[in-house]
């Protein structure tokens, strides 16, 4: 199996170029796109079996010639910071094609554009070098772009375009940063690997020029500054989290799915993959206030505005900002504890809000609205639907069993070790979050049932297909961790090990 | 090799071709029954004038006509250029209503007229010459741009275009004159060696600088000598404006790349460039550069006109193509030769959808473009989104490859330009969002139940 990550990448763009080829006949569509990501999905297992636990480099690499005149090449592996993120994306799309067998407006572009999605996420995890990487984040633009513009809810055109725009603002930041990186390497290159192995020569000097001279920010300070907020719009970091809640309550709900389970990740695994190795001191000198401090800040922030959410799905929106505070603020603590707890709770938070926007969107193909107030005593009209949600969230809440609690332990045990009062704040978020995950369980599935509402279908065979691998996944890594976090261990205590020297004090 | 009149013609051939193929038309024009075999015989005068200018690639360097105009690879590329704006422009005129309407003898004879005007505006290396050859091309698109006898905006935005040609051009030649009187020659190698070897008052040539670039920079459209293209852009037959908004503004590039480089700069050995007398024009147009780009972007946003709003972004180009000179270096200089030819195809490729569908529509108004895609048209409306996001500079397309080289011949300079590379990217940003807009246009809104189904495009 030489090249699989190629194949993994490239079987759904070949996908997506047949879809448009094939009969404009919806079954036909619907079930080749289930089929053609059937294969990636089986690769990624095949993939974790054979992955090297013990080894911290990348593994699986493919090297090629590309443009040589700009010493571009075509570099693909994946480590240690990769491999969740790859396993989750090949699942996450495969379940999402069923979820999407709902829609009936174009199908074909539909399913083309969400092949070439797949395409574009797997991609980004899987490419070394950075043009490579550049193109596969901008190519997923487009896509997201139009699957929400058109088959989005009634304020789509806004929702989509303000995706684009923020995601585009942070990218144009980024493509200059990777620039200012490539002419600092000798050779030239835009290979990440030489590009972490000269980490050394991106001066940390402090730039003469106001207002950097004040800040003490050197050019590794400027880049490094330049690629977070290209980052920080895709987690989504407070203040550049606007975007979020509108576009996922407008993206239907595979999209949304795709959305938090995947886009999201990517900030994250940005920020793993080129702040960390390639800019240690910046990253030393930063990330107490860019990176833990904030990710608190989005902890209570998310939390906060979730409780006050009428909406359903945007409720869950704003728990994403929640959740992926706990991400940065894990990676921000350089323990062991905290960076695996941050990339593991990037895993989890996938597969528990994944669960979360199946599930919205199950009772929003039956009523038609999402109003938390419009509902209520769910529980007694759909038993098995209210049971996998509420395994969904507590999940999510943290209940020790399942896979949330033990990602949130881990952050914050290692955040304890460095950031004692950032610890405080993160852990009260718990304690929101439990609230308005509570408070709507009772708003939504207990109480006198609703009238309209008496005559529901229970959750039929196909959504309990999307929801089930989830649920499994969900309790098993809460029972038994080891099976993801074997695999991150050795890279992630490399990337510490390269900040750690750098740390002052 | 510094050749004489009769020993230049050898070298001259594509030249003659075009000049050949004019006469052709205008005599044709009178006993030809089909207009289209007119067009048919343009298309073949500039294919055999292409080809006699690729073969000339091989040819070795020099002068020609006692130095007036040169022959390098630099101006058979910009030659090439003019032929490909040429023959795609006939080809778009082909199909076109607003041409089917009009005099096109005169029309396609015009048309070459321009391109050969190009021809020369590229090659030119002596100051008369520039100007003459500037000249030629703006006389001829003014008459072009009034070409609609009976469409009042047609007629309109011929007069602006006459009467901002002519003060930009009478700027431009009060400071060749002052150019002429301090250096006492028209021609670049004389000026170059005169600006070496002498010392000459600064704020003088400064000024002769600026002026200068007021000519060449009401061709390339950028601020402030810009106001005249929107206008012109809407008002001129849709095929002209393509070839307008690529061509005019290569050939603008190429004459003002060949009198500020090779003319009163030097190059050093590392590909860097240095300016000659010590006057800061390079300040000058990294300034211009940042105010067009802005104001383009910013203006194009509210656009009604799909045309009008891609004048707007035609002046934006301009301005991120200005980049490439600024920062002084042959990279730069090269990613602005492959930013014009990107520019050419997903330009022109945009015009080509903007005017199929006014053909069945009637103008360009955005509202004709609601729910395209849904109304029997989704080839061109992908076509078009595709156009429209090469324009923006979005990766897998050319236009990302295009300002990816701009982006890292900037860069590369470092220092205060990473700034000037921080404002370009932050306009992509802001020209996503109109160019957006039309895709949202075509592919988001549902069509009015009384918008015509678009049938029988894609010719």
């Amino acid at each position: 199996m030489d090249n699989v990550l190629t194949y993994m990448t490239f079987i759904p763009l070949a996908g997506a170029v047949v879809v448009l080829m094939l009969p404009n006949n919806a079954k036909v569509i619907r079930w080749f796109s289930a089929a053609i990501t059937t294969p990636p999905l089986l690769m990624s297992i095949w993939l974790f079996n054979q992955f090297d636990r013990t080894k911290a480099g990348f593994q699986f690499v493919e090297d090629y010639y590309w443009i040589p005149a700009y010493n571009i090449s075509y570099t693909m592996g994946i480590d240690g910071v990769s491999i969740s993120m790859v396993l989750l994306t090949a699942l996450l799309s495969f379940l999402c094609i069923f979820a999407s067998f709902g829609i009936d407006k174009a199908v074909k572009g539909y399913f083309a554009l969400f092949l070439l999605l797949d395409a574009g996420m797997m991609g980004v995890f899987c490419a070394l070098d950075f043009f490579l990487f550049y193109i596969f984040w901008e190519v997923m633009l487009l896509p997201m772009y139009f699957l929400i513009g058109i088959w989005g809810g009634p304020r789509r055109e806004y929702a989509a375009i303000k995706f684009f725009l923020y995601t585009l603002f942070g990218s144009v930041l980024m493509l200059l940063a990777i620039l200012a990186l490539f002419f600092t390497v000798e050779p030239h290159t835009f290979d990440m690997r030489i590009m972490m192995a000269q980490a050394s020569k991106y001066s940390a000097q402090v730039l003469p020029i106001w207002p950097f001279d004040q800040w003490g920010w050197g050019f590794q300070h400027v880049v490094w500054m330049a690629f977070f907020i290209g980052f920080a719009i895709k987690i989504p970091a407070f203040p550049f989290h606007t975007w979020l809640p509108d576009a996922h309550v407008e993206a239907p709900t595979a999209i949304s799915v795709i959305l938090a389970g995947v886009l999201l990740k990517m900030g994250t695994y940005g920020i793993l993959r080129v702040n960390f190795p390639m800019l240690p001191v910046a990253t030393a000198d930063l990330a107490y206030w860019f990176l833990g401090a904030l990710g608190a800040w989005n902890i209570i922030y998310g939390a906060l505005c979730a409780m006050a959410q009428k909406d359903l799905k945007k409720l869950v929106a704003y728990s994403s900002v929640s959740h992926m505070g706990y991400v940065m603020l894990g990676m921000a603590s350089f323990t062991t504890q905290g960076i695996n707890g941050a990339v593991l709770q990037m895993f989890n938070h996938g597969t528990i809000t994944g669960m979360l926007f199946l599930l919205v969107g199950v009772v929003y193909d039956r009523a038609h609205h999402r109003e938390i107030e419009g509902f209520g005593g769910l529980a007694t009209i759909m038993p098995v639907y209210t049971g996998v949600t509420a395994l969904a969230f507590f999940a999510s809440m943290g209940l020790p069993g399942l896979s949330g609690f033990i990602s949130e332990v881990l952050v914050l045990l290692g955040v304890w070790q460095r950031y004692p009062v950032l610890t405080i704040l993160g852990a009260s978020g718990v304690v929101l979050t439990a609230g308005y995950l509570l408070w709507t369980i009772q708003r939504v599935y207990l109480g006198p049932p609703n009238e309209k509402y008496l005559k529901m279908p229970e959750i039929n065979g196909r959504e309990m297909f999307t929801l089930v691998p989830l649920g499994v996944i969900v309790i098993i890594v809460g029972v038994y961790p080891s099976v993801v976090l074997d695999l991150l261990r050795a890279s992630l205590d490399q990337l510490n090990q390269i900040i750690i020297p750098h740390l002052k004090s | 090799m510094d050749l004489k009149n009769v020993a230049s013609l050898t070298f001259f051939l594509p030249e003659i071709i075009v000049s050949v193929t004019i006469l052709l038309l205008i005599v044709l024009d009178l006993i030809a029954q089909s207009k289209r075999s007119l067009a048919l015989i343009a298309v073949a005068g500039c294919a055999a004038a292409l080809i006699a200018t690729l073969d000339l690639y091989s040819a070795q360097p020099g002068w020609l006509f006692h130095r007036m105009i040169v022959l390098d690879n630099f101006s058979l590329f910009f030659k090439v250029f003019a032929l490909a704006a040429t023959i795609l422009c006939i080809w778009m005129s082909l199909g076109s209503n607003e041409i089917k309407q009009v005099h096109q003898g005169e029309y396609y004879t015009l048309l070459l007229t321009c391109a050969l005007g190009m021809f020369f505006m590229a090659s030119s290396s002596n100051l008369l010459m520039a100007y003459l050859s500037l000249e030629l091309v703006s006389l001829t698109s003014y008459v072009l741009t009034g070409f609609l006898p009976r469409n009042r905006r047609s007629s309109e935005a011929a007069l602006k275009y006459l009467i901002y040609g002519g003060v930009a051009s009478g700027t431009m030649i009060y400071g060749m004159s002052w150019v002429f009187g301090m250096t006492g020659s028209l021609d670049y190698g004389a000026i170059q060696a005169a600006l070496g070897g002498t010392v000459y008052n600064k704020a003088a040539l400064f000024m002769a600088f600026v002026f200068i670039m007021a000519g060449f920079g009401y061709k390339i459209v950028f601020v402030p000598f810009h106001m005249w293209s929107p206008d012109v852009y809407q008002g001129a037959p849709t095929p002209f404006t393509a070839f307008l908004s690529v061509a005019s503004n290569a050939a603008g590039m190429a004459i003002m790349i060949r009198f500020f480089f090779p003319g009163v700069s030097r190059m050093a050995p590392g590909g860097d460039w240095a300016s000659l007398s010590g006057v800061e024009w390079p300040q000058v147009i990294l300034f211009l550069s940042m105010m067009t780009m802005t104001l383009g972007n910013l203006c194009a946003l509210n656009q009604r006109n799909v045309k009008r709003m891609l004048a707007y972004s035609g002046i934006a180009h301009a301005g991120y193509m200005m980049m490439g000179l600024a920062i002084l270096s042959n990279e730069g200089l090269s990613a602005v030769l492959f930013y014009i030819v990107v520019y050419l195809i997903m330009n022109v490729g945009a015009f080509l959808v903007v005017g199929m569908i006014a053909n069945v529509t009637g103008d360009e108004d955005i509202e004709n473009y609601r729910g395209l895609a849904w109304r029997g048209a989704v080839v061109p409306a992908v076509c078009l989104a595709v156009f429209l996001f090469s324009l923006t500079g979005l990766p897998p397309f050319a236009g990302f490859i295009g300002k990816f080289f701009l982006f890292s011949a900037v860069i590369k300079q470092g220092g205060a330009f990473a700034v000037l590379a921080v404002v370009a990217a932050l306009n992509s940003v802001v020209s996503l969002y109109y160019y957006a807009k039309i895709v949202k246009t075509m592919f988001l809104d549902s069509p009015n139940p009384e918008d015509k189904t678009i049938s029988g495009l894609g010719q």
